[in-house]
């Protein structure tokens, strides 16, 4: 049976009708164009597909679209205001934090919510929060420098 | 580039194909000044044959267009999978034709638009397509520089080319710009000779650091790949799978997917997929049809594997060879046996191969994930039927390729079942699809009896390679009497491969370096020689050896007889015409045999290096995805049946892995530009398996080198 989701989506109220199971990954890409969110194994070992949910970095591949109702989903396209990026999608464009790219949405939305959580964290926290999110080409020596780099310009800009 | 070398067909009245090509091409892309050249005239495509065969197109294909607003279009076949050509080819291109690096634009894996390329792999772009586009370009400047000349009613000689502008040397209010000299024109020239390597000195792009040009869009999410394509009508597919490799269907009952909510089921002979518009439903779908199977496997696992190899009946072919085995034998004080073992290893790109197929009318559109997207456009001629000039394969962002996008399986299905469903189809392989599919790394065996004599001189290589591949084989070492043999598939007997194989990034040469090195390590050791020294004492190949020089000092290498237990592993090898030297640092958890590489410093001796920076990157990426085949990677399997099909049991390397990375580019200007996306992969395995040596005492011989086979090899020591 179709219900109607209402959520925030990248800070604009969003309703749509479908089926509560519909997988938000798929909802994400199909129904609402937002194709920054990859897939890359559907069973969230590899955090290609991660959003925030309330701030959570969290695996859109194995969420029902329900779950995410009345929350406040950010992906990707949401992140950058006003025309300017966020400061850990502008850390991985001066550090060449990338290669193919395909990862890196998933990858700057969980080292952003990490930062949300901890906006000091230590090399060895980077690492850790990182770790469940794969590449690979092997650009994660420029993607660790990119966080400790965007977590210095936050604090200092704020 | 002489005059004479090029031919101005402005009106051609020939008919044929390559005519229509041309003409259709330069209609789309309007006035301006065109380079054309015949690709097997320029490339040399003999030097990396396409894994099938072609009839080479009679075409002339464009290389550049100089638009009339200036803009500098740069077209090629090689496609982005992150190895950064989008970045290095516009800065070759820019010194070639004197131009700002941001006029130019650079338009990729199109076979419509783009001159005809083999594929991507083997790290040719730099070394074989650019020099070919650096002609192309030094032409332009030529038609540039006549225009001008006309223009002003001055000799040519008296102008230089600046920045985009042409000026007269004696009068600088003659001057005008690239777009003001195209503007209205459609000039076109084609190159008939092949560009020569030259002067490589004296540029302005080429040789300093630029990052990756299309890092923006890929942090915001715009960079669109196969699968962010969207088209009117499109629908998701999913192909029913045997449960294993030699598996054949024998019945089905499609009826249950029939009955899912605007599904779609297609059948052509074995080929059966559904069809939804609706992603979640083509799961739901294809999860209720009722299949039954037969299966006649090899019996063969990843236990057997390596026995089945060396005792099979194969193929055997000498590779090289030089003096007598029997001589070295003879003057070798010592001999060295040993067998070396290195397992089927996946890809894993995290972007799954994907297509999207269109027909329009009898026209075919296929949007893929390729490393080859000729390749595909030529796959889709033969299975499909089709005439060359009503196919086109459009090559958005690769997202990873390492060898496996050289397989195109995906845009063949995508195709075949558009067809059938007669609306265009997205077929985006699961993970589980792609570990099935993989053209795995081949497993093989290497077996090497070496000898030195009481100084410690290599007197003896007897070199024998089952079922693996040559590249990176040879000796690199100066030895008198050695012989490289390769054993592989006799036609017509029983497949010892149960799946298939290809190219993983540097195919084989990581399984040679491996055991090479190992070898060389084994006898440094038992010499009692510093491994260094055995090295350079060994070495008559002046580019290995200041290689060894650079990547010692960079260390702060001091030496030591192994087992030291300080964990310092070396390792050295050519790949795609770059000489590297690594040497790593391990520690070791003796209780778990858990292997931590601390930390990885390597030279690169690549010739010219066009973008520092990005070819730093590069051997970044090469020594983390290298630590995969040394540690962890390795399919495992039971007849037909892959058993690891995603990252819960296929483990690739992760941010916690990483090492301490220092690497050196030698500064080599004056030289070709060579191959950096694979080198730098080759001496991980063997280096790492030397720094547990010297840490342990423990060798092994078996990648990956797992916690289990480094304690199991810690109690033979």
């Amino acid at each position: 049976m179709e219900e109607k989701i209402r959520f925030t989506l990248n800070g604009k109220k969003t309703e749509i009708t479908t089926e509560p199971n519909q997988t938000l990954l798929w909802v994400l890409r199909n129904q609402l164009g937002l194709t920054g969110t990859k897939y890359g194994c559907g069973t969230g070992f590899c955090g290609a597909c991660t959003v925030l949910i309330n701030k959570e970095p969290s695996r859109s591949c194995t969420l029902p679209v329900s779950d995410v109702a009345g929350k406040d989903v950010v992906t990707i396209e949401g992140l950058a205001r006003g025309g300017k990026l966020h400061p850990v999608q502008q850390a991985f464009v001066d550090h060449d934090a990338l290669q193919c790219g395909y990862c890196t949405p998933g990858m700057i939305l969980t080292a952003a919510g990490m930062l949300m959580k901890n906006p000091s964290p230590t090399r060895q926290q980077i690492i850790d929060g990182l770790e469940d999110n794969l590449c690979r080409c092997g650009a994660h020596t420029r993607i660790i420098d990119a966080v400790e780099t965007a977590a210095r310009q936050m604090k200092g800009g704020k | 580039m002489k005059k004479s070398d090029t031919t101005e067909k402005i009106n051609s009245g020939n008919e044929d194909n390559s005519g229509m090509k041309r003409r259709s091409f330069v209609k789309l892309l309007g006035g301006g000044i065109f380079v054309f050249i015949q690709p097997w005239n320029v490339l040399d495509i003999l030097a990396s044959a396409p894994p099938q065969q072609r009839t080479l197109p009679k075409d002339y294909n464009a290389f550049l267009q100089i638009a009339e607003d200036g803009t500098v279009k740069c077209f090629t076949g090689k496609i982005e999978m992150g190895q950064g050509p989008i970045t290095s080819l516009p800065q070759m291109m820019a010194d070639e034709l004197n131009v700002p690096l941001e006029k130019i634009k650079i338009i990729m894996g199109d076979t419509d638009l783009c001159p005809w390329d083999a594929g991507t792999w083997g790290s040719q772009t730099t070394q074989t397509f650019g020099p070919a586009m650096r002609a192309a370009a030094a032409e332009a400047r030529g038609v540039l520089t006549e225009l001008a000349a006309e223009r002003f009613k001055v000799p040519a000689s008296q102008l230089e080319v600046r920045n985009g502008f042409v000026e007269d040397t004696k009068n600088p209010k003659n001057r005008v710009s690239y777009g003001q000299l195209a503007k209205g024109k459609r000039i076109e020239r084609f190159l008939e000779t092949k560009p020569s390597v030259e002067d490589y000195t004296e540029f302005t792009y080429v040789g300093k650091s630029y990052k990756h040009s299309d890092a923006t869009v890929k942090v915001t999410g715009q960079a669109k790949y196969t699968g962010d394509i969207r088209l009117p009508g499109m629908v998701f597919a999913r192909i029913l799978r045997p449960p294993s490799h030699g598996a054949k269907l024998s019945t089905v009952d499609v009826s249950g997917a029939e009955a899912v909510k605007g599904t779609q089921v297609v059948r052509d002979g074995d080929l059966i997929a559904v069809l939804n518009e609706n992603r979640d439903r083509v799961d739901e779908a294809l999860a209720k049809i009722k299949a039954e199977y037969t299966f006649n496997e090899l019996k063969v696992n990843d236990s057997n594997l390596f026995d089945r190899m060396v005792g099979a009946d194969s193929r055997m072919n000498v590779v090289r060879t030089n003096g007598d085995l029997e001589e070295g034998s003879k003057i070798s004080e010592r001999i060295f046996e040993s067998e070396f073992h290195d397992p089927y290893v996946a890809h894993a790109p995290i972007e799954t191969h994907t297509a999207l197929a269109q027909y329009e009318g009898d026209k075919l559109t296929v949007w893929a994930a390729t490393q080859s997207p000729f390749g595909l456009q030529d796959g889709l001629v033969r299975q499909l039927g089709l005439p060359l000039e009503k196919v086109r394969v459009i090559t958005p962002f690769v997202g990873g390729g390492f060898g496996g996008k050289s397989m195109y399986t995906q845009g063949i299905e995508a195709a075949r079942i558009a067809k059938l469903a007669g609306k265009p189809v997205m077929l985006e392989w699961t993970r589980e699809e792609e570990f099935f599919y993989d053209i795995f790394h081949p497993a093989g065996v290497i077996r090497i009896k070496s000898g030195i004599d009481k100084e410690g001189l290599i007197k003896l290589w007897d070199y024998s390679l089952y079922y693996g591949g040559t590249r990176g084989s040879d000796t690199i070492y100066d030895v008198p009497h050695a012989r490289t043999v390769n054993y592989s598939q006799l036609k017509d007997s029983v497949a010892i491969h149960p799946f298939g194989t290809g190219a993983w990034r540097a195919p084989n040469n990581n399984s040679n370096t491996f055991a090479r090195e190992s070898q060389i390590d084994i006898m440094a050791s038992e010499a009692g020689i510093d491994p260094l020294e055995f090295r350079l004492k060994n070495l008559k190949d002046e580019k290995m050896i200041a290689c060894w020089k650079a990547v010692a000092e960079k260390a702060g290498y001091t030496a030591a007889k192994t087992p030291s237990g300080k964990g310092i592993g070396l390792a050295c090898g050519t790949d795609a015409g770059t000489w590297v030297a690594m040497i790593v640092e391990v520690k070791v958890d003796k209780n778990t045999g858990k292997v931590k590489v601390e930390r990885v410093v390597c030279a690169q001796d690549m010739g010219l290096c066009v973008n520092p920076q990005g070819a730093l990157i590069q051997m970044e990426g090469c020594i983390q995805m290298g630590l995969g085949y040394t540690l962890s990677e390795e399919i495992q399997f039971e007849g037909g049946n892959i058993k690891n099909r995603n990252f819960d049991t296929y483990e690739i390397p992760r941010f916690s892995w990483t090492p301490k990375m220092d690497c050196v580019i030698l500064d080599r200007k004056n030289m070709p530009p060579k191959g950096g996306g694979e080198p730098a992969i080759i001496t991980v395995g063997a280096a790492v398996a030397n720094a547990i040596y010297d840490a342990t005492g423990a060798r092994l011989y078996r990648m990956p080198m797992t916690p289990a086979r480094v304690l199991e090899a810690m109690k033979k020591a």
